[in-house]
């Protein structure tokens, strides 16, 4: 098991991006890349203050840069559960009328959407 | 037509024209459903052709709080095929691709990213060469789209309607190293991996339903040179013809923009079949930034060595296998060898010529006149019985055929089926009697048969021919009929 | 009456479920508009079930644990055909074909859910003032914050509409609103209690559990509830609750640590109040009076926990929300294509915070940082289990305070989002060890409002911080 003193910020020479770098120079360009990518439309004061307080809370969040972690497997869940698994047998499935009922457009038991521009992947 | 017929035919080019000089460089991705009961994270039927949004629940329909749960089906036969491939099967965790799409509930597809199930493994096509698979790997289904007005184009539709009966459906996608050289080779890969598929039942690997789907990765690169240039990812590709067609235009535009310029941007490109054409699929933005992290809701997946050893004990004799047994048993041609093993005829094939019927026959009766897709009527006794009452000519080729046809109906013994039919094999005596009326009534064209020039020959002959079986009601051996006709006109 | 008297008068036929539901409706028909706890009140629903189970004790059938005991669900808990909201517009219209595990198991418990309550949306904030629906007040004073994100069902039980109450805590969303609100509140291992039915945050972190006016009843809820669902992959198999019946075990020879870090100290974590650290100190004292052997302990990691959590937290929210489209339920705002769409109807859907943790999120996660920000911090979740693993070999269980200060004004700190945040230091590190902590009320602070105790204990370990807590509210 590590040490305490790996909890120490030391420099951290490995790490191939340096987050501190990276939260100083958040830019509106990279706010408004974002915003799209989790398609929201930002007002431009939103932009603004959303470049600001990101850079803020991510400078914070920087102090983990600090500490030595090559070595550490990543946690993701606090038990070492592996392999859940289910039998593949049918169980029932939703009414349709009941899956559609909250539905914002629906035409021939489907859901209706604008125009799909673009491919699946 | 499923496309998965053999690949060469006459009005598709086997090799681009490339220009002398460029070499093309091809990866593929297979993505294929697993053959389960239910979808990969819920208890619902994963069923082809059912009416639109009634196999969905709270999971696959991505509803707020709903939880995936591993379907162990899935991944044992993600196994099996990542063994069938001679991949190493590993440790994996699910991961989630991240990127709005209205054919994808949770707008992130599970999917597995830097811990694959399967890694490193190798499939050998019908002719020896060898491509490596990178990984094959477990991911979930997208729904489906119909898009309306603009006749169907997806960038002219008015409004589009989402089922989501598919989203959730357990498949596996086969990544290919960049090892494809040729358009055969493409086509080749396909072809033994869907092989290979149906040999080990993973999926029942219908490319018309959409139960197998390729993306070709495509490239191209001076002869020679050993570099990986800028590639084009295709998809959309919906059969075998597509695929070379799709492969052979993106190649040519690849040396086009090479040529006369700084060649191709990286970009997913879909194929229009109708157009002949690839054309620009979403945006550089919006692509590759997938946000990959390990899914939360899922746990690792760790099978034992015993497991992995349990999947190997249990692993089919593979295609390549089966169809080198084939044509040493039989003497059967490549081409006969891979449609028989596809067909899962050929163990009948071995055990009718084992039991002394003529393999030649057995083959040609085989590949002719038993593509079905139920047969399991006919069993090796009965058939190999057929094959020898038409080698010793108590059947004629065209009675053979029938009484198969009875078999695949009926089963039962082949005697009893031609007995009723009133297939008599008719002996030679009574054919030649019936002759000899004929050549009372047809006394002109009787000497005209035997003192004719060629053209009057092959004419007479014919008519001949064309009596008896009227005569016969067709039952005579057109082969035989041939013989007797050749003897008495000496 | 505790929720365990109602039952056992319900289930005695010495009053009708009925008539318990009937007065709790009353009360939250004239006391909530000054309080705003709940989202929605489902009366009718709730009078149908009671006055089924009285059928039932009348009937001579068995009734469960908690028949007839009044229920307050976070409105981030799915409820077939009635509206869930997580009190977000987004989910404006939704109604659920299908029940959270939970919400059956105390269905069938006997538990009588009266409605849904309020919560900052979709549990993102520690005040309940980031709703669609207009935020609750404390009932201790209504000018202060109950905290969140469960404050509906904080101030649901501190006002005494409910007896009992269900929340969820991804970053203290149970026990921080339980402190400020003077109630016990819980939030279990991680896995013990079903996820399935909750509206995620995110999924690492979030966890169902308890809130109760007294540790009894939340002991009994603790173990209503918990137990494993096969419906959860994360959830554990073979855990047995036992809460219940350890409360009257007392802490004599138990080890108790005192983390040197949330103690106040130079070194530690700053702006812990003076009244909230003199409280927690009285309440270690109380533990040592009842036998048990206190000692400090040094949690180094401990103070990494907000770091690594507003880097999972965001990161798994902007994934888990991705969902909100307008194509299958909820809003729609329309747009000429469905990416038009999907933007307006997210960006009109979500409130402000909403929108600042999937920007947080999705940024952390982008190309390229992936592995810099949400990997990192999964790596500091290991090193804060060895951490907490050592610290165990040592302690069976940790005290801190629940929140730095007592309840906050309206308004106070909605400006400043990183001083918000820093006000769930000391409950977040539970969740990403994915640890078991209870709050329970100790004392009031020089502003009269009340003060939490937070207990910690390791995995699976539930029941020891119950035990704890009966010793604390015995002595408070």
């Amino acid at each position: 098991m590590r040490t305490l003193t790996s909890l120490t910020p030391t420099p951290n020479a490995k790490s191939p991006v340096s987050l501190r770098a990276v939260v100083e120079r958040i830019t509106r360009d990279e706010v408004v890349h974002v915003a799209r990518l989790a398609r929201l439309d930002l007002a431009d004061d939103e932009i603004d203050q959303f470049t600001q307080q990101l850079g803020a809370i991510l400078e914070h969040a920087a102090d983990v840069e600090a500490l030595e972690v090559a070595d550490v497997e990543p946690t993701s869940h606090p038990l070492p559960l592996r392999n859940v698994v289910r039998a593949d047998e049918v169980s029932e499935s939703l009414e349709r009328d009941e899956v559609m009922a909250c539905a914002p457009d629906v035409q021939d038991g489907q859901f209706r959407v604008p125009p799909v521009l673009g491919e699946r992947t | 037509m499923s496309g998965l017929v053999p690949c060469a035919t006459a009005d598709t080019p086997v090799e681009p024209a490339l220009p002398p000089g460029w070499e093309l460089v091809v990866g593929l991705e297979v993505h294929v459903e697993l053959d389960t009961a239910t979808k990969l994270f819920c208890g619902c039927a994963n069923q082809f052709g059912a009416q639109p949004n009634t196999n969905v629940c709270p999971t696959c329909l991505g509803l707020p709080g709903s939880l995936p749960v591993m379907n162990e089906r899935a991944v044992e036969l993600a196994m099996i095929l990542g063994r069938a491939l001679g991949c190493d099967v590993n440790r994996s965790v699910m991961a989630r691709k991240n990127y709005f799409y209205p054919d994808m509930p949770k707008d992130f597809q599970t999917t597995q990213y830097d811990q694959p199930t399967n890694t490193d493994g190798r499939l050998e096509l019908a002719d020896g060469f060898v491509v490596g698979i990178e990984r094959a790997h477990i991911e979930e289904d997208t729904g489906k789209s119909v898009h309306v007005g603009g006749g169907g184009r997806i960038n002219e539709a008015v409004y589009s309607l989402v089922d989501y009966n598919r989203a959730g459906v357990p498949l596996i996608e086969i990544v290919s190293r960049p090892d494809i050289r040729t358009i055969e080779h493409a086509r080749n890969y396909v072809e033994e991996l869907r092989a290979i598929v149906a040999a080990t039942e993973v999926s029942d690997a219908r490319m018309e339903e959409g139960s197998i789907r390729v993306d070709a990765n495509v490239s191209v690169r001076p002869h020679g040179s050993s570099e990986l240039r800028t590639r084009c990812e295709i998809k959309n590709i919906n059969s075998l013809r597509s695929l070379g067609r799709a492969i052979e235009h993106e190649a040519l535009r690849h040396v086009d923009l090479w040529t006369t310029g700084s060649g191709p941007q990286q970009q997913t490109r879909h194929w229009d079949e109708a157009a002949g054409r690839t054309t620009p699929g979403r945006s550089k933005e919006d692509a590759e930034d997938y946000r990959y992290f390990q899914e939360p809701d899922l746990v690792p997946l760790e099978p034992t060595p015993a497991v992995i050893a349990a999947i190997d004990e249990a692993l089919p004799t593979l295609p390549a296998a089966r169809r080198a047994a084939l044509r040493e048993a039989t003497g059967a041609d490549a081409d006969a060898a891979r449609l028989l093993v596809e067909r899962g005829q050929d163990s009948l094939a071995m055990a009718a010529a084992a039991s002394g019927a003529d393999a030649a026959k057995v083959v040609t009766r085989l590949v002719n006149d038993l593509a079905v897709d139920d047969w399991s009527a006919v069993d090796t006794e009965s058939f190999a019985a057929l094959i020898k009452m038409e080698s010793n000519g108590e059947l004629s080729a065209s009675q053979a055929k029938v009484v198969l046809g009875d078999l695949v109906e009926q089963g039962g013994d082949p005697a009893d089926h031609a007995a009723r039919r009133g297939f008599e094999a008719m002996d030679s005596t009574e054919l030649e009697s019936l002759l000899d009326e004929l050549i009372v009534v047809n006394p002109a064209e009787w000497s005209r048969l035997r003192g004719g020039d060629e053209v009057d020959r092959k004419k007479m002959q014919g008519f001949f021919t064309g009596q008896i079986m009227k005569a016969t009601r067709g039952q005579a051996d057109g082969r035989a009929v041939a013989q007797l006709l050749a003897q008495k006109s000496v | 009456m505790s929720a365990l008297e109602i039952a056992a008068a319900v289930r005695s036929g010495e009053r009708s479920a009925l008539d318990v539901v009937e007065e709790h409706l009353t009360l939250i028909e004239a006391r909530d508009p000054g309080l705003n706890a709940y989202n929605l009140v489902t009366a009718e629903g709730a009078r149908a079930q009671a006055a089924a189970i009285d059928a039932a004790v009348s009937a001579g059938e068995p009734v469960g644990r908690f028949a007839g005991v009044p229920l307050a669900t976070k409105d981030n808990m799915c409820t077939r055909g009635i509206p869930t909201t997580c009190s977000s517009r987004i989910l404006e219209g939704w109604r659920p074909p299908y029940d959270a595990t939970v919400v059956t198991r105390l269905r069938e418990a006997g538990a009588v859910s009266v409605g849904k309550t309020n919560l900052d949306e979709f549990a993102m904030g520690s005040s309940t003032e980031h709703s669609a629906f207009g935020p609750t007040r404390n009932p201790h004073d209504p000018s202060r914050v109950p905290g969140g994100s469960s404050g509906g069902t904080a101030a649901s039980v501190a006002a005494g509409f409910t007896p009992l109450g269900i929340g969820s805590d991804t970053g203290g969303s149970i026990r921080q609103p339980a402190a400020f609100c003077g109630v016990v509140g819980m939030k279990p291992t991680y896995g013990v209690v079903s996820r399935y039915g909750l509206v995620a945050l995110a999924s690492s972190l979030d966890q169902v559990g308890p809130f109760a006016a007294n540790v009894a009843d939340a002991a009994a809820l603790f173990d209503v509830i918990a137990g494993h669902d096969p419906l959860d992959s994360t959830s554990i198999r073979d855990f047995e609750p036992t809460a219940q019946a350890v409360l009257e075990a007392g802490v004599d020879g138990l080890r108790v640590g005192v983390v040197k870090e949330l103690a106040g100290g130079s070194g530690g974590v700053p702006g812990l109040a003076a009244d909230v650290l003199a409280r927690t100190a009285e309440a270690v004292e109380a533990l040592a009076a009842a036998g048990a052997v206190v000692d400090e302990v040094s949690v180094p990691s401990s103070t990494l926990g907000l770091s690594a959590y507003y880097l999972v937290m965001p990161a798994e929210a902007s994934s888990n929300l991705a969902r909100y489209d307008g194509i299958r339920y909820g809003l729609r705002v329309d747009g000429a294509t469905t990416a038009e769409m999907t933007t307006a109807t997210r960006t009109a859907g979500f409130g402000t915070e909403v929108k600042r943790r999937i920007m947080l999120g999705t940024y952390a996660l982008s190309a390229g940082y992936c592995d810099a920000f949400y990997g990192k911090a999964l790596k500091v979740r290991t090193m804060m289990l060895e951490d907490f693993a050592r610290v165990y070999e040592r302690f069976d269980v940790l005290v801190t305070p629940t929140t730095p200060t007592t309840a906050f004004e309206l308004g106070a700190r909605t400006q400043d989002p990183l001083t918000m945040y820093v006000n769930d230091v000391c409950t977040i590190p539970s969740n990403l060890t994915g640890h078991p902590a209870i709050s329970v009320p100790f004392g009031v602070g020089d502003d009269g409002m009340p003060v939490g105790v937070q207990v910690l204990a390791p995995a699976s370990h539930d029941a020891q911080t119950f035990r704890v807590a009966a010793v604390l509210e015995a002595a408070a």
